[in-house]
């Protein structure tokens, strides 16, 4: 049933295409009533998901001669980031409630785009893992190109070719791989068992894990997701920063960590004072926590804050992943979660709340504006998901972001006071946004343009109390997904990682 | 000497003789009957009785599917030649189509009557293994192909394009001919397997080496591989559309289909290393660089395009490039990949032509800026071009992609250790991670940029929208059931050899 989640969202948007003309609520009505089926499916599934088992969906044969399958199934994790997906696509909706230029194209767009990233988190099968994953870069290019505002085209080309230029890599390394492993099968378990020699993974391991992680923001390849959030309309970049980057990271556990485990042991000498391309992976990710939070301190813009807190908490999710235990690989898991939720709830401020109504998303601008008082709904949420963000107990970021730094303190002691820094100029950057852009003190007195804002609606409430209401249970009672990602790490397809670099 | 049996030798061509019986009685129709009917009626009427002669041909050989090889090689029917026969009359009908509601010239039946004989050309190049007629076919082929290319009379571009082609293919034909009669000269013979056997040796003779190089430069130049491309861009952007479209698809299906015969039958026992850094001299380095110039060559240089037909010309070499990595690799999966790439190439090349001469018509040129805004004037159009685009970059599920993965997995099983050939396959993805920038920059002036204020209405012609979306609908359907095309492709060659 779990695979009608992609059904149903591509089924939608071919529908949105036969809509008549010019009926743009209908598309919306259409658009969310998709979106809503796919996210009860992902919640059903989720109920009756048992821990620590992998649930195939389907398994037919696809391209018999390539030995390719058509194969859909889902364990603790995917179904995770299928419940996020779901969140988010639902979300998403409800904040672009006032696009009015060309709907229909938009929501297809969109509907095809969440249907594309379930498939990618189903995908038990690498070539149709990446057939998703390639899927995904079109609609992306295109809500950005025509509906986007700063400097459209520029970003999503970039994006565009970014994406690309990664699953171009992850491309050699799944051709090689398969051709290795004696061009019999394409099926994540049968490949994963295969016995690639470790000279083999050494090389694939970096092409994969680079080609995955350039779309999940890895330091110094993450230039594309700052221009591009920013120039994203609100839905597109909730979309982007809360699920799409999860794509990468998600290919990086999922494909280049189980498939060359072996690509994570020590090489045997050290260069540059690295020893593995785990020591090499652990440092960029690092430093992406570090620099990401010291740019987002300086932005004159209010979207570049937001789009640079995601490199660093994108950084948190490769640090943990490459921690290599078990703390740190959940709290990673964790942390995708939390980060979805969290960012679309913060680009849904930014981008819907704010810029839709001032049109502008300059500090300096926004001050006089005295948005606090104006936009009261808009403040407290911001103020909320600031806290939530910087990983204060109580909110989701807070379990996840622990997580990981036990999971440094295991692997990496030295480093885990580097990402303490990283953590306290989280704190300052919000703290500084929040201040910019809601509780300046200037220019009170005289103008009151303010009164000249449309009030905040009800979709833009609702979709709000949502996230804010996701992060804060999953906070409170982490268990809900950590019974279910814990087991899921434990399950025959990580065995390699376990047995191979696992501490 | 063999007894020839005529009787036997006609029913085999039979196909090929429907072909031509059907351009002459086209040719007489419409110069006898409609002479004085307008150009839509004779177009129309023309096309459509060569498409029905089309169909018969494939007819006949769905039909009637004999095996036979006469006179060692000279004519050659097979489930494989059966099927690019098939493929090749299919794109050549699509062509009659686009053409239909053309309205360059007055020489109606003459115009389908060369497309015919073209099309009877490529039939007989697929079905021999001979150099004499493989060479004669190829002639047949290119003279009609240059005729064609220059049938604008009104248009001076259209002429010194046709020129251009010419003089290039005559000097390529000499090339070719020059190193067929060297391999007549070394092995004394014309059939390719009884050459592959008269060269073999343990050193390369020199004059072989010059047989090699000049018979890659021949079918380098046909299937416009870099350095012999020089004609494409020119011919792509001025040739009247039809043509432009049948010399991109059919003509490319044919052409690479008999490269890979004649380099991997005829110099069997030559074939040398491209494995870098240790070259070993045969014809797979020769190809190999040719393969990797060409990628590197179109790519780079369709960014800097600004219309769209000289685009496809440079991404057509780039595609010639990756298509030459499956000649590379001479195994029967590589021809396998090789015959789904350019039969899928073709169809999405074939639709993009197809709402190019549309654009074309009434907006008057193919500059990207007369596609500004097309997807709000032409939706149903502008769908199906992003589909023909999209599959040309490789994007899943479209057939371009599955094309490109099996060709790259085909190239890297070729040789037993995986690495040989990586630096090809590394260079062809890389590459068409460069293509995805200008195919999306078509792209964007459809869908993006907004219509120009008192732009003209496009209308779209129904017979041009059908036959978009049959193509759009094949270029989808193959891109996600590749097994549709690929099960007949794999038993052709499993029964027929390479």
């Amino acid at each position: 049933m779990l695979a009608w989640t992609i059904y149903i969202s591509f089924l939608g948007a071919a529908a949105m295409l036969v809509l008549p003309r010019g009926s743009a609520a209908s598309a919306r009505i259409l658009a969310l009533l998709t979106a809503s089926a796919g996210f009860a499916i992902a919640l059903v599934a989720f109920g009756h998901h048992r821990p620590g088992e992998t649930l195939t969906i389907i398994s037919a044969p696809w391209i018999p001669s390539l030995g390719i399958q058509y194969h859909l199934a889902a364990d603790g994790i995917s179904l995770t980031l299928i419940l996020l997906t779901g969140i988010i696509a639902v979300t998403g909706i409800l904040f672009s409630w006032n696009i009015e230029e060309r709907t229909k194209e938009f929501f297809a767009l969109y509907l095809l785009l969440i249907g594309a990233v379930y498939g990618v988190f189903l995908s038990y099968d690498l070539f149709l893992l990446f057939v998703f994953y390639e899927i995904v870069i079109i609609p992306k290019y295109f809500l950005i190109a025509i509906w986007g505002s700063t400097r459209r085209e520029y970003g999503a080309m970039k994006l565009a070719i970014y994406s690309f230029v990664g699953s171009a890599m992850v491309l050699v390394g799944i051709i090689a791989a398969y051709v290795v492993a004696g061009s019999r099968t394409t099926t994540l378990d049968e490949l994963a068992r295969f016995p690639f020699s470790q000279h083999f993974q050494m090389l694939a391991f970096p092409l994969v894990f680079v080609g995955f992680a350039i779309l999940a923001g890895l330091w110094p390849f993450h230039t594309w997701a700052p221009t591009g959030h920013v120039a994203a309309p609100t839905a597109a970049s909730m979309l982007l920063a809360g699920v799409v980057m999860k794509l990468g990271a998600y290919g990086c556990l999922r494909i280049a960590m189980v498939l060359f485990p072996l690509g994570m042991g020590p090489w045997g000498h050290h260069v540059l004072g690295f020893g593995s391309w785990r020591d090499v992976f652990t440092l960029l990710a690092v430093i992406g926590i570090v620099y990401g939070a010291m740019v987002a301190l300086v932005q004159k813009d209010f979207k570049f804050v937001i789009g640079y807190s995601s490199v660093s908490h994108m950084g948190f999710i490769l640090l943990g992943l490459m921690t290599l235990n078990q703390i740190g690989i959940a709290g990673a898991v964790m942390q995708m979660f939390s980060h979805g939720i969290l960012a679309g709830l913060l680009f849904a401020v930014v981008g819907r709340m704010v810029y839709a109504r001032t049109h502008t998303r300059d500090f300096a601008a926004l001050g006089p504006m005295n948005l606090n008082k104006a936009l009261p709904f808009a403040a407290v949420i911001f103020v909320l998901a600031g806290m939530a963000g910087m990983g204060l107990p109580g909110f989701s970021g807070f379990v996840a972001e622990l997580m990981i730094l036990i999971g440094v303190w295991h692997a990496y002691p030295l480093l885990a006071a580097w990402v303490g820094i990283g953590i306290v100029v989280g704190v300052v950057y919000i703290w500084r946004a929040m201040q910019k852009a809601f509780f300046a003190e200037a220019g009170t007195e005289s103008r009151s343009p303010h009164e000249l804002l449309p009030p905040i609606t009800l979709p833009e409430r609702i979709g709000a109390i949502i996230l804010l209401s996701v992060s804060v249970l999953v906070g409170v009672y982490p268990q809900v997904l950590l019974n279910i990602v814990i087991p899921a790490l434990n399950s025959p397809l990580f065995e390699g990682l376990r047995k191979g670099s696992w501490q | 000497m063999t007894n020839i049996n005529y009787f036997q030798l006609l029913q085999l061509a039979l196909p090929e003789v429907i072909v031509v019986a059907t351009a002459l009685i086209v040719m007489a129709i419409d110069l006898m009957v409609l002479r004085k009917r307008t150009i839509r009626v004779r177009f129309a009427a023309a096309s459509s009785l060569a498409c029905i002669g089309c169909a018969s041909a494939i007819l006949r050989i769905v039909l009637a599917p004999g095996q036979a090889n006469i006179l060692d090689g000279t004519l050659i029917a097979n489930p494989l030649t059966h099927l690019v026969q098939i493929a090749l009359l299919a794109l050549t009908i699509c062509t009659l189509l686009i053409s239909v509601d053309s309205t360059f010239t007055e020489h109606v039946g003459e115009f389908v009557l060369l497309i015919m004989v073209a099309t009877a050309g490529m039939m007989f190049l697929v079905g021999s293994q001979d150099l004499l007629v493989i060479f004669i076919s190829l002639e047949l082929l290119s003279l009609s192909l240059y005729i064609l290319a220059a049938f604008n009379k009104r248009s001076a571009q259209s002429w010194e394009a046709a020129l251009k082609y010419f003089l290039f293919g005559g000097m390529s034909a000499a090339f070719l001919l020059f190193g067929f009669s060297l391999l007549y000269g070394l092995s004394n013979s014309t059939s390719l397997p009884r050459i592959a056997a008269g060269i073999h040796g343990p050193a390369l003779d020199p004059l072989l080496v010059i047989a090699i190089v000049t018979t890659a430069i021949g079918l380098g130049f046909k299937v416009a591989a870099t350095p012999f491309h020089f004609w494409a861009p020119d011919v792509y952007q001025e040739a009247p559309a039809p043509s432009a479209a049948f010399i991109a698809s059919g003509s490319k299906v044919a052409s690479f289909f008999i490269f890979f015969q004649v380099a991997a039958l005829g110099f069997a026992g030559a074939e040398g290393t491209a494995t870098l850094p240790h070259l070993v001299r045969g014809w797979v380095p020769v190809l190999a660089f040719m393969a990797a110039f060409s990628m590197l060559l179109g790519n780079l240089v369709a960014i800097r395009q600004s219309s769209l037909r000289r685009l496809l010309a440079y991404s057509a070499i780039a595609h010639a490039g990756y298509m030459l990595l499956a000649i590379v690799a001479h195994t029967p999966q590589s021809l396998a990949a090789l015959l789904y790439y350019v039969v899928t190439y073709a169809l999405a090349t074939l639709g993009a032509f197809a709402v190019i001469t549309v654009v074309e018509e009434q907006r008057g040129s193919d500059e990207f800026s007369k596609f500004d805004g097309l997807s709000r004037q032409a939706p149903v159009l502008s769908f199906c071009f992003a589909i023909f685009i999209l599959s040309l970059a490789g994007i899943p599920p479209l057939a371009g992609f599955f094309g490109k993965f099996y060709l790259f997995v085909a190239v890297l099983a070729s040789t037993s250790r995986y690495a040989d050939l990586i630096w090809l396959v590394v260079l062809a993805i890389a590459m068409s991670a460069v293509s995805l920038y200008y195919y999306l920059r078509v792209l964007k002036r459809v869908y993006v940029t907004p219509l120009a204020p008192g732009a003209s209405e496009i209308k779209s012609p129904v017979l041009s929208q059908i036959l978009a979306l049959a193509l759009a609908a094949a270029v989808i359907l193959l891109g996600c059931a590749p097994q549709l095309l690929l099960r007949w492709i794999l038993a052709a060659i499993g029964v027929s050899g390479l």
